[in-house]
């Protein structure tokens, strides 16, 4: 009887370690493959190879850049040193507009273009993404 | 007035925690009976803190600028609801709320517990109040919502508009009351662990607790929800930011400490998983206040970047997370084990699977939340963990999850053998049919989707079933499960069958899908108070020949000078369509979003249903007294 527990709870205790063995290996199997990266311009630029990862740009629209289209946006991004053109087709946040930060998010064409999937909404017009103002002031 | 008011009151109110602690203490050992001044005094502490949070808003409503808090967050021009609601708009103001809750609840329990051991009463007050006199000091050392300015400005900084809304204004309080509600399920269960009373009474009695924190958190949650979606203009409901997966992870414990207090109350097993799961509750809300309002997390909620503030909390959360655990290791003491072994298939096996589960739906969120603020600190590189991360960790595990929900309250206590099992299996092909038929025509995921309709589906009959041949054992649970499936069903099929479409369109242009036609007629403008709004009209022809008009607006606001998209959104029992505009600066286009989403109301609407099962549990038990 006694030896019939002690297995029972060997198996219970096996059980348990099993399925969180498996459940770390999913979560951070899944996290390599979800996560996106956030690169300023001047990072893009250096960029050994280009894949076809989703990525984040941060920095500010250009002046004078912004022409929209029955079907897309076209603006630049540029933190001042180096820019990128965005394509993007799609909804723009409210506080899209020249001379304010913003976020793109999507797949490299090459190292100048930017097939933008989404636009970053922000919340206020004081509020900058901490990446933009990292980019921004030059690390 | 109302400031120096409220300030002093507050600065009282911590006073009153000393009193408190020590005619606790001075009681602990002495007598048999509650000593009647820590009642009055714990009544004292709350209707103080009462009072501050009344000065604060007198403050808020007369537009007193000499308060540096209402300086900051409001606006003369402000209609009066949001003056008020603009109180907890803020850091200061909300942490008020916050102690507000802490002292309503801890006066509530010592009012409900009378029938409780005097000493759990009194080791429940003193940790209360170890939170509480934390938070005290917090707010008047760190974040005083009294600071003074002089000379007083004119004129104020205002409240972000998008927090200038009905749903948001009372979202907070809601919210708080569950957030902050499972402080006393912590404290309980750090008591009743140091006097060695976790035991059926105890879980009957801390059930209750959990049921209030728990119905209120996900009203909440619901709240939040709703005003994300027609006000961020985006049109989804759950957008797996992490500041809503903060108040998400709570939910989630306090859900499985629901569960498992079941368990503990009927079988008294599963204790040191009780604890540990009241612990984590309170712990995982403490956590999510400190990454909300720390800066680290950057959304609306975030109103200061204080780094003080931070770190007061950080350390804070620490000292009760040691507190915890070394009661949990000094005191737990683990009785009675052998007594009470069950049968692998039983209805506490189903219960532990599900709250293994929910474990496991815990730990992905946590690790999605936090992960990317180590990787940011430890490489300085900068990542963001987006839907597909949730979705593909946790949209597998649902399955066996609603399969779970759907058989094991059919299951009894500590063995059990399924009766009607012809009948559970043809509920499971019906279930597979009909939503092989229902989603025949998606290309992608066809596989994955069927058998997460048909799961969702399966506890969808089994639980109506219940309902319609009155045979229900517990009403509250076959509700609840009920309003669940419904959520997860709606959810699915508003994922599924979701069309949108963005285009850029000048006035008087049009724009013709196969489905139907978007005329952009035009734009008019009306002057309000404290915007103006651009008002786009639209009509939308659809091919069967009716026809829909919408006027979405774009607002203008002055005081801050901020631009809002307001989404113009006709509801009916089958879908919602949404349109939002947007002006593109110095552009003659509109960029418009137009969207058709399937079953939007019946997400609100079981949410609704899952938290209404919760309120029939409370009242029923009210009853059994």
């Amino acid at each position: 009887m006694y030896g019939r527990k002690v297995k029972l709870r060997l198996v219970f205790i096996s059980l348990i370690l099993v399925t969180l063995i498996l459940s770390v290996y999913l979560i951070i199997k899944s996290l390599e493959e979800n996560v996106v990266y956030f690169q300023s311009p001047t990072e893009i630029k250096a960029l050994g190879e280009i894949n076809n990862k989703k990525i984040r740009v941060g920095g500010m629209v250009k002046k004078n850049s912004i022409l929209v289209e029955s079907k897309d946006i076209k603006f630049v991004i540029t933190d001042f040193k180096n820019e990128i053109i965005v394509i993007y087709s799609g909804a723009v946040p409210n506080l899209f507009s020249e001379g304010k930060g913003v976020v793109a998010e999507g797949f490299l064409n090459d190292r100048k273009l930017l097939l933008a999937t989404k636009i970053l909404a922000k919340h206020d017009e004081n509020y900058m993404p901490p990446e933009v103002k990292e980019a921004l002031e030059g690390k | 007035m109302a400031s120096l008011i409220g300030y002093y009151s507050l600065i009282t109110g911590l006073l009153c925690s000393f009193l408190i602690i020590f005619f606790s203490l001075n009681n602990f050992n002495r007598s048999d009976i509650l000593n009647k001044k820590i009642v009055y005094f714990t009544f004292l502490q709350f209707f103080l803190v009462v009072v501050s949070f009344f000065g604060l808003i007198l403050s808020f409503v007369f537009s007193d600028f000499t308060n540096s808090t209402v300086f900051n967050h409001s606006h003369t021009t402000k209609p009066l609801f949001y003056k008020i609601s603009g109180t907890w708009g803020n850091h200061e103001g909300s942490l008020l709320l916050w102690l507000l809750v802490l002292t309503l609840f801890i006066f509530l329990f010592l009012l409900e517990s009378k029938r409780q051991p005097i000493k759990y009463r009194l080791l429940t007050l003193l940790f209360q109040q170890i939170i509480i006199v934390g938070f005290f000091v917090f707010i008047i050392k760190t974040s005083n919502p009294f600071s003074y300015i002089f000379p007083a400005p004119k004129e104020g900084l205002g409240l972000n508009p998008i927090l200038q809304d009905p749903a948001l204004a009372i979202h907070p309080p809601i919210l708080y009351l569950g957030y902050v509600g499972s402080s006393i399920i912590f404290s309980s269960a750090l008591a009743a662990t140091t006097l060695n009373y976790v035991s059926k009474e105890w879980a009957k009695h801390v059930k209750q607790w959990v049921l209030v924190s728990w119905i209120f958190l996900t009203l909440g949650i619901l709240l939040g929800s709703i005003w994300a979606y027609y006000e961020l203009g985006w049109g989804g409901f759950w957008f797996w930011d992490p500041v809503e997966n903060v108040s998400l992870m709570p939910w989630l414990a306090l859900t499985t400490l629901l569960h498992c207090i079941l368990v503990l109350e009927k079988r008294l097993i599963l204790t040191s998983w009780a604890i540990i799961l009241s612990i984590a509750t309170f712990t995982l809300s403490m956590s999510g206040t400190f990454l909300v309002r720390s800066g680290i997390l950057n959304s609306v909620h975030t109103f200061a970047n204080d780094p003080e503030r931070g770190l007061f909390i950080l350390i804070f959360l620490f000292s009760l997370i040691f507190l915890s655990i070394f009661i949990f290791l000094f005191f737990h003491k683990n009785e009675n084990k052998s007594k009470n072994s069950f049968f692998w298939f039983s209805k506490e096996t189903a219960i532990l699977i599900n709250n293994w589960f929910m474990m496991y739906f815990l730990s992905v969120i946590l690790i999605g939340t936090i992960y990317p603020i180590f990787l940011e600190v430890l490489s300085s590189e900068k990542i963001s963990v987006g839907p597909p991360f949730y979705n593909k960790l946790i949209l597998p595990f649902l399955i066996p999850f609603l399969l779970a929900m759907a058989i094991g309250p059919k299951l009894n206590w500590i063995k059990s053998d399924l009766k009607n099992k012809a009948n559970l299996f043809l509920f499971l092909i019906i279930s597979l049919l009909l939503s092989i038929f229902i989603i025949r025509n998606l290309s992608i995921n066809f596989l994955v989707n069927t058998i997460l309709v048909t799961s969702a589906l399966y506890l969808f009959f089994l639980t109506l079933r219940d309902f319609l041949i009155m045979k229900i054992k517990n009403l509250s649970q076959n509700l609840s499960h009920f309003g669940f499936s419904l959520l997860i069903l709606s959810i699915l099929f508003n994922n599924i069958f979701s069309s949108e479409i963005i285009t850029n369109l000048k006035i008087g242009e049009s724009f013709q899908s196969k489905q139907f036609t978007i005329n952009f007629k035009s734009v008019d403008q009306k002057n309000e108070r404290n915007f103006k709004a651009i008002i786009g009209k639209f009509e939308i022809e659809n091919n069967d020949g009716t026809v829909e008009v919408l006027k979405p607006e774009l607002r203008i606001y002055n005081q801050p000078n901020i631009v809002t998209s307001e989404a113009d959104i006709k509801t009916n029992l089958i879908r919602d369509i949404f349109i939002t505009m947007n002006l593109v600066q110095n552009q003659e286009y509109f960029n418009i979003r137009y969207q058709i989403k399937p079953f939007m109301i019946w997400i609100w609407f079981s949410v609704l249903i899952i938290s209404f099962g919760g309120l029939i549990s409370i009242f029923k038990r009210k009853h059994e007294h």
